[in-house]
């Protein structure tokens, strides 16, 4: 099998001054290239941290993480900030753009810590904003844009690097329910396209039942992620 | 990321809180500003000191009775007129040209009802060559009136304005001096303030009727001061050692006590120097703390601004950048700070110190404040090494936030 993600015992452990808080517990998955998977869990499961980790924006504290098939789980927080770059996608629930800048400069932003030169910049985060069909709406700031707008711009930004894996967390989180359709049917469709694996960070039901596979995590494990099953 | 990026973004940052920057801004432009003002006023009040002594003559020494350096030395003997004579041989001081004995003090001259408190001096007809005096009409004190006692005086222009409301067709006028009359045979050509006093307000009498008439209480003989002229500039220190040693043997001083000084054109210029770099100095360092401060204010706005930022520096960190990006990023934004603030400070500074002239001219100051590419070098580097080292700690604390912390915060 092709596997984008591979993650054995994943272990993290938080120190909240005396008390060591276990939010993961020997977590393991594994998801194929092409997969829409849906990570699904009550509050206080170890769902962000599991998100945090797959999307290398934390380590494990033990276990073994291979992205696209290169280890993370040891890598220094350099190496880790070129992995994020190149390799994840983030969609976040609040947009997360930055105000002061057009939907252009947003969707650059990835590319200008990739090293990109200024034209090829420009050139494919405008492609990317096509793609998201706001191909009218370059030089809007985001306070000019509606809610489902400035998430397609986020969308167009996590793209835009062609990343091995979208996360997103909680996509729809802050858009109405047509709105949040919408986002939806744009993230699938680009898994269509493209074949970005798909990772959604939800606990809303009718998400995870658009996706091909719900992982369930419960008290930091993994519960059925593993059986591969659709 | 390359340069025109980092400062692009870091001036649209910056422009999107217009107010927070410019009182930032604010800070470093008084400090700059300060510090160049200052500066500009100090070497001008150096230049226009030295300015007036070299105005003297170069090749000038005094002697005055009195050891300044030796608390050990007690009762020194005066210097007398003696020991002037005794300087003008030419084989034991080949290098002095003149010696101008003077003695010296105050009294007042009057005229027609007119007085006016003045300086008496004392002096021999080589005062005139000594002293560089030049005179707007009449003669200076000739060696007959000297030796015979004349009653005739050269007076200065104030004195001339005081008594009699002009300056010319003086000569034949008789004035009293403490009450005895003179005849006036000069008036000195104007000389403006001077850092040894005006010497407008001065009457001038041969030294001999200043002895017998009217500075009688000082004993006789003696002088208060010895002008010397070396044969030239180079010779100054040869003529200076001379004197010592003439005047060694003669008051009979034990070595290392002189109980007279001999002051050159050279050390009172290196005295001078000294002090108004200690006032430069002084007036720099003041500056220097409103920069400072100015500093302190960068570091104060670049911490609210990353405690505001967390936000968008977590989602940078997600988006793929490095601990490096950020540091620059903070550091670019508070190093255009101080630039800015500095550029401002040195067009403001330097306008601070054109007015200072500009003052000075009008209240009749010979004095022009200096702005010295020296002291812009100082400002521009001692501002951007404020905003820099201001900013590390700030932008360092950005740099090592935590992307899942600073993603989280609200």
């Amino acid at each position: 099998m092709d596997w984008v993600v591979e993650a054995q015992d994943l272990v993290k452990i938080y120190k909240m001054g005396e008390v060591e808080v276990q939010a993961l517990r020997g977590a393991s998955l594994k998801i194929t290239r092409g997969e829409v998977v849906a990570i699904m869990g009550p509050s206080g499961s170890g769902k962000t941290t599991l998100m945090n980790i797959l999307g290398c924006l934390d380590r494990p504290t033990s276990g073994e993480y291979v992205l696209d098939g290169e280890p993370v789980a040891r890598l220094n927080d350099d190496q880790l900030a070129n992995i994020r770059n190149h390799k994840v996608g983030f969609v976040f629930q609040s947009f997360n753009l930055l105000s002061r800048q057009s939907a252009l400069s947003n969707v650059e932003l990835p590319l200008r810590y990739a090293g990109l030169v200024d034209g090829k910049r420009r050139e494919r985060a405008k492609a990317a904003l096509e793609a998201v069909g706001l191909g009218d709406r370059l030089t809007h700031r985001p306070m000019e844009l509606s809610g489902g707008q400035q998430q397609r711009v986020a969308v167009a930004r996590a793209i835009v690097n062609e990343p091995a894996i979208i996360m997103a967390d909680e996509p729809t989180g802050n858009l109405d329910s047509k709105v949040g359709k919408e986002i939806m049917t744009l993230l699938l469709n680009l898994n269509k396209e493209r074949g970005t694996t798909l990772i959604i960070i939800t606990h809303d039901p009718t998400i995870g039942e658009q996706a091909q596979r719900i992982i369930r995590i419960r008290d930091g494990v993994v519960e059925d992620g593993s059986k591969g099953n659709l | 990321m390359n340069v025109s990026v980092v400062l692009i973004e870091a001036l649209e940052s910056l422009n999107s809180n217009k107010m927070r920057s410019g009182l930032t801004v604010l800070g470093i432009v008084i400090g700059v500003a300060a510090v160049i003002a200052m500066l500009a006023v100090g070497n001008g009040a150096t230049a226009s000191i030295t300015g007036s002594i070299n105005q003297v003559g170069t090749n000038l020494l005094f002697v005055f009775s009195g050891a300044r350096n030796n608390p050990d030395v007690k009762n020194p003997r005066p210097v007398t007129l003696a020991d002037a004579n005794a300087l003008l041989d030419q084989y034991a001081a080949p290098h002095i040209q003149a010696v101008a004995p003077v003695l010296q003090g105050s009294g007042i001259a009057d005229f027609g009802g007119q007085t006016k408190s003045t300086t008496i001096v004392g002096v021999t007809p080589s005062y005139q060559p000594v002293r560089n005096i030049s005179l707007l009409e009449g003669n200076f004190i000739t060696d007959a009136q000297n030796l015979g006692r004349a009653s005739v005086t050269v007076i200065g222009v104030d004195v001339a304005d005081k008594l009699f409301g002009h300056r010319d067709g003086l000569i034949g006028e008789t004035i009293r001096i403490s009450n005895q009359p003179f005849r006036v045979v000069g008036v000195l050509s104007p000389q403006g303030g001077s850092s040894f006093g005006s010497e407008d307000n001065e009457v001038i009498v041969p030294l001999t009727t200043a002895q017998a008439r009217l500075l009688k209480s000082r004993g006789l003989d003696n002088l208060d001061v010895i002008y010397i002229q070396a044969v030239d500039f180079q010779s100054v220190t040869a003529a200076s050692d001379e004197i010592s040693q003439i005047l060694r043997t003669r008051h009979r001083t034990p070595i290392g006590q002189d109980d007279f000084t001999v002051f050159t054109q050279e050390s009172i210029l290196s005295t001078v120097q000294t002090v108004t770099g200690v006032l430069t100095i002084f007036l720099g360092g003041i500056a220097a703390i409103s920069l400072l401060v100015g500093g302190i204010g960068i570091m104060n706005i670049m911490l609210v601004s990353v405690t505001e930022r967390t936000r968008e520096i977590g989602l940078r960190k997600a988006l793929g950048a490095r601990k490096r990006d950020i540091l620059v990023q903070f550091l670019a934004e508070s190093s255009l700070l101080s630039l800015i603030g500095g550029i401002i400070g040195i067009m403001f500074g330097w306008l601070i110190a054109f007015v200072v002239g500009r003052i000075a001219v009008a209240t009749g100051n010979n004095f022009t404040p200096i702005v010295g590419i020296d002291s812009i070098l100082l400002a521009t580097i001692f501002s951007a090494t404020v905003g820099l080292f201001f900013g590390i700690y700030p932008a360092n604390r950005a740099a090592s936030l935590e992307p899942v912390e600073a993603l989280r915060y609200e």
